[in-house]
C-alpha cells in the first residue's frame, strides 16, 4: 500500500492539483486535446480567424457591396476610396468622397482625383444588387453600400473593367476557402484508403504504394498540374473546371496523408487491444473503423488541416498561371491573374491586396494545423 | 559505398520509367493530336490542307500507330539520337528550344538551394543554441512566414517596392547587352548578378523549413550525454556543439535535397513568369496554352528527370556524409 511511504519526505505538492490531475485521469481524448489545444495561443487565434472567414464565404452576397460582375467603364482603375466619418449634425455619418476623372492629354491615360465636393453616403442595411440569401432567400439587402447604390464606392479600388474589387474578394473567398476543403476531401479519401491498405496489410502491397507515393513526390508538381490543366477542353463549364481542378490537385496532395495514416497503422498494428480485438473474432472492417480509426482520428484532423494550405496556394498559382479558374468564376487567384506583370502592379497596386487575403488563411490554417498536431496525442507530455 | 550507389541507380530506372509514361500521357491528353493541331494553326493563316496531305503527314509522325508504338517511338528517338520531337509552333527541333532554359532553371534551382544552405545553417543553430530567446521567437515567426508565402507573391511584392521607390524593375537574368550574346566570361559574372534575387525569393519556402528541421535536430542532439561529457570534459563551447552536434544535424540538410528540389523547380516556374527569367517556366506555359504538346511533354520529363538525378546524388551525399545510412 502506498500509505506506507516515509512521511519524513516533505511534499511540496498540495491538494489543488491533484484534484486537477484526477480531472484529467477521467477526462475523455477530445477533453484533453482540447486543453492541449487551448494552450497554443496563435492556433486560438487563427481558428478564430478561420471562422470569421469562412463565414465571409457563407454570407459572400451579403457582405459584397457591388455585384462582383459588374462593369463600369467610367471608373477603370479607380484607386481606393478611403473611408471618412462625420457624425455631426446634419452630417452624412460614414462616407466616401467622390472621384472625378480627368483624361491625362500626353500619356492619353485616365487619371483619378479625389473630389472632397462631392460626398457619398455609406448606409448600413442598405439595398443593393439582387442575390440569394444562403441560397434560398431573395433579397437585396446588404451590410453596407452607399446610400445611391448608383454611385461609386470603391473600397479597395476598381480592377480594368471596373469592377469593385473588394465585392469581388469577398465572393472570391467562396471559391479559394471552399476548393481546399474539396481538395483534401478527395486526397483524404486517397490517402486513407491507400494507406490503410499499406499499413494494414504490409508486404508487396506496401511496397508497391510506397514506391507510387515516392515517385509522385519526386516530380515536380507544378509542371504535371500544368499539363493536366491545360489538357482541359476550354468549353468546359465553371462547375466541371473546379471538379476537375481539385481533382488533379488531390492527386497529388493525397500522398502526404497516406504516409500519416501508414505511420498510425503501422504503429497501433502491434497494440494489444488490436491484437484482443482480433483475438475476440473481430471482422477487419471492425477491427480497422472500430478500433484503430479512432485511435488517431486528431492526427488525421492535424494533418487535413495541414494540407488544406497547399492546396489553396496551388489553386491560386494555377488559377495566376490563367490554366486554374477561369472568369467569371472568381477566385483569390483569378484576381490575381489581373496582377500579372509589373505594368498593371505599377498603375494598381492595390490589385495586390487579395494576395493578402491568401497569405492571412494560409497562415491562419498553418498556426491551426500546428497547434492541432501538438494536441493530437494529448498523452505524451 | 560501390553497391549501395548502383542499388540506388537501379532503382530509379522504373522511377524515371514511370516519369517518361506521364510526360507521354500530357502529350496526348488534349482531344485531337499533332497533325489536328498542325493543320488548325495553318488553316488560321489561311491555307487549306487537303485531306491527303494530313494523312500524308499523320504517316509522317507515326501518328496513325498504336499509342503503345507511338511511345516507344519517342522515347526510342530521345534515348538514341537526342530527339525530342518537334515543337510545331515554332518549326523546330524542341531539342533545340530547351536546353538553354533547361540549364538556367538548374543554375537558378542550384543557387537557391546554395543560398537556402548559407542562411538556413547559421540561424538554424542559433535558434536552437539560444532556444526561446528573442531572436528565436522571431525567426521563428519569420519561418512561418516563408512558408506560408509563395515565392510569386514575394517577387510581385518586391518589384513593387523596386518600382516605387527605384523607378525600375530587376527583370530577366541578363543585362541587355548579354541577352544574345554567345557563353562568355564576362556573361557568366553578369548572370551571377542576375540570378541571386531569383534565387533567394526562390529559396525562402525551403530556408524556413530547412531552419526548422535544424533546430529540432540540434536541439535533440544536444541534449545527448556526449554533449555533457564533453563540456565537463572543458572543451570550448562552440567545439562542443560545433564538432559533433552540429554535424549529426546535418543530415537534414543534405536529404531534405531530395524534396526540396522538386518545389524549387516547380516554384521557379512561377516565378519565372513574374520575373519575366528566361528558364523553362514561360516556355512550358505557352506551349501549354498553345497545346504545343511535344514542347511541354519533353520539358515536363527533362525537369523530372532532374529531379530524380538531383534527389540520387542527394542521397549518395547523405550516404557519404552518415555511414549508417547505407546498411538500413
Amino acid at each position: 500500500m502506498t500509505t506506507e511511504a516515509p512521511q519524513s519526505i516533505p511534499t511540496p505538492r498540495v491538494e489543488a492539483p491533484r484534484e486537477v490531475e484526477a480531472q484529467v485521469f477521467v477526462a475523455p481524448q477530445w477533453k484533453l486535446v482540447w486543453w492541449k489545444f487551448r494552450k497554443h495561443k496563435m492556433a486560438m487565434v487563427s481558428g478564430v480567424i478561420l471562422i470569421l472567414i469562412y463565414l465571409v464565404a457563407l454570407f459572400a452576397d451579403f457582405l459584397a457591396p457591388f455585384d462582383p460582375g459588374l462593369t463600369n467603364s467610367t471608373y477603370l482603375y479607380v484607386p481606393p476610396q478611403s473611408i471618412h466619418a462625420d457624425f455631426g449634425e446634419g452630417k452624412p455619418g460614414v462616407y466616401v468622397y467622390g472621384v472625378t476623372s480627368t483624361v491625362d492629354p500626353v500619356a492619353l491615360r485616365r487619371e483619378f482625383t479625389i473630389d472632397p465636393s462631392q460626398v457619398i453616403p455609406l448606409k448600413f442595411w442598405g439595398r443593393g444588387w439582387e442575390y440569394k440569401l444562403l441560397g434560398i432567400f431573395k433579397t437585396n439587402l446588404h451590410l453596407f453600400g452607399p446610400a445611391d447604390p448608383a454611385q461609386p464606392a470603391y473600397l479597395l479600388g476598381a480592377d480594368r473593367l471596373g469592377r469593385d474589387l473588394l465585392s469581388r474578394m469577398i465572393m472570391g473567398t467562396r471559391i479559394s476557402m471552399s476548393i481546399g476543403l474539396v481538395g483534401v476531401f478527395f486526397s483524404l479519401v486517397l490517402g486513407i484508403f491507400l494507406g490503410g491498405i499499406s499499413g494494414y496489410y504490409g508486404g508487396s502491397w506496401d511496397q508497391l504504394i510506397q514506391r507510387l507515393i515516392d515517385f509522385l513526390r519526386s516530380i515536380p508538381s507544378i509542371p504535371l498540374w500544368m499539363g493536366l490543366a491545360a489538357a482541359m477542353p476550354l468549353q468546359w463549364p465553371a462547375q466541371r473546371v473546379y471538379f476537375a481542378i481539385t481533382v488533379i490537385l488531390s492527386l497529388i496532395g493525397w500522398t502526404s496523408l497516406a504516409r500519416v495514416v501508414r505511420g498510425r497503422f503501422l504503429s497501433l498494428r502491434e497494440e494489444d487491444f488490436v491484437t484482443a480485438a482480433r483475438l475476440d473474432g473481430a471482422s477487419q472492417p471492425r477491427i480497422i473503423f472500430r478500433h484503430m480509426l479512432p485511435a488517431f482520428t486528431s492526427h488525421i484532423i492535424a494533418s487535413i488541416t495541414l494540407a488544406i494550405p497547399g492546396m489553396i496556394l496551388s489553386e491560386t498559382s494555377l488559377s495566376f498561371l490563367g490554366l486554374g479558374l477561369r472568369e467569371p468564376v472568381v477566385s483569390w487567384g483569378v484576381l490575381l491573374q489581373d496582377a500579372q506583370d509589373i505594368r498593371s502592379i505599377a498603375t494598381a497596386p492595390w490589385l495586390l491586396i487579395p494576395a493578402i487575403a491568401v497569405v492571412v488563411s494560409v497562415l491562419a490554417l498553418n498556426f491551426l494545423g500546428d497547434g492541432l498536431r501538438d494536441a493530437a496525442d494529448p498523452y505524451t507530455r | 559505398m560501390r553497391s549501395y550507389i548502383l542499388r540506388r541507380i537501379l532503382a530509379m530506372i522504373p522511377t524515371l520509367f514511370l516519369a517518361s509514361i506521364v510526360a507521354f500521357v500530357i502529350i496526348q491528353l488534349p482531344p485531337g493530336d499533332f497533325a489536328t493541331a498542325y493543320v488548325a494553326g495553318l488553316a488560321a493563316n489561311g491555307d487549306i490542307v487537303s485531306q491527303e496531305a494530313l494523312e500524308s503527314l499523320r504517316a509522317d509522325y507515326g501518328l496513325n500507330e498504336p499509342v503503345a508504338v507511338q511511345y516507344f517511338k519517342w522515347m526510342g528517338g530521345i534515348l538514341t539520337r537526342g530527339d525530342y520531337g518537334i515543337s510545331f509552333e515554332h518549326r523546330e527541333p524542341v531539342s533545340a528550344l530547351i536546353w538553354e532554359r533547361i540549364w538556367l532553371t538548374m543554375w537558378l534551382s542550384l543557387v537557391s538551394v546554395l543560398l537556402t544552405w548559407l542562411i538556413a545553417f547559421p540561424i538554424g543553430i542559433y535558434s536552437a543554441v539560444r532556444q526561446y530567446s528573442a531572436g528565436d521567437y522571431i525567426f521563428t515567426l519569420i519561418g512561418f512566414f516563408g512558408v506560408s508565402i509563395p515565392a510569386f507573391l514575394v517577387a510581385l511584392v518586391l518589384m513593387y517596392l523596386q518600382f516605387k521607390y527605384f523607378g525600375k524593375v530587376a527583370s530577366g537574368l541578363f543585362s541587355d547587352e548579354f541577352v544574345a550574346a554567345a557563353w562568355s566570361w564576362a556573361r557568366i559574372q553578369d548572370l551571377l548578378a542576375h540570378l541571386w534575387l531569383p534565387a533567394l525569393i526562390l529559396g525562402l519556402g525551403g530556408t524556413a523549413e530547412l531552419i526548422r528541421i535544424l533546430r529540432a535536430n540540434l536541439l535533440d542532439e544536444l541534449r545527448k550525454p556526449y554533449v555533457i561529457t564533453a563540456r565537463a570534459k572543458g572543451l570550448p563551447e562552440w567545439k562542443a556543439i560545433l564538432k559533433y552536434p552540429v554535424r549529426m544535424a546535418l543530415n537534414p540538410f543534405v536529404s531534405t535535397l531530395g524534396w526540396i528540389l522538386p518545389s524549387l523547380i516547380s516554384g521557379s516556374i512561377i516565378l519565372s513568369q513574374v520575373m519575366n527569367l528566361p528558364t523553362t517556366g514561360p516556355l512550358l506555359l505557352r506551349s501549354l496554352q498553345s497545346q504545343d504538346m511535344y514542347l511541354a511533354g519533353s520539358m515536363i520529363l527533362v525537369l523530372s528527370v532532374a529531379t530524380v538525378i538531383g534527389t540520387l546524388v542527394s542521397d549518395i551525399l547523405l550516404a557519404l556524409l552518415d555511414p549508417r545510412i547505407r546498411y538500413q
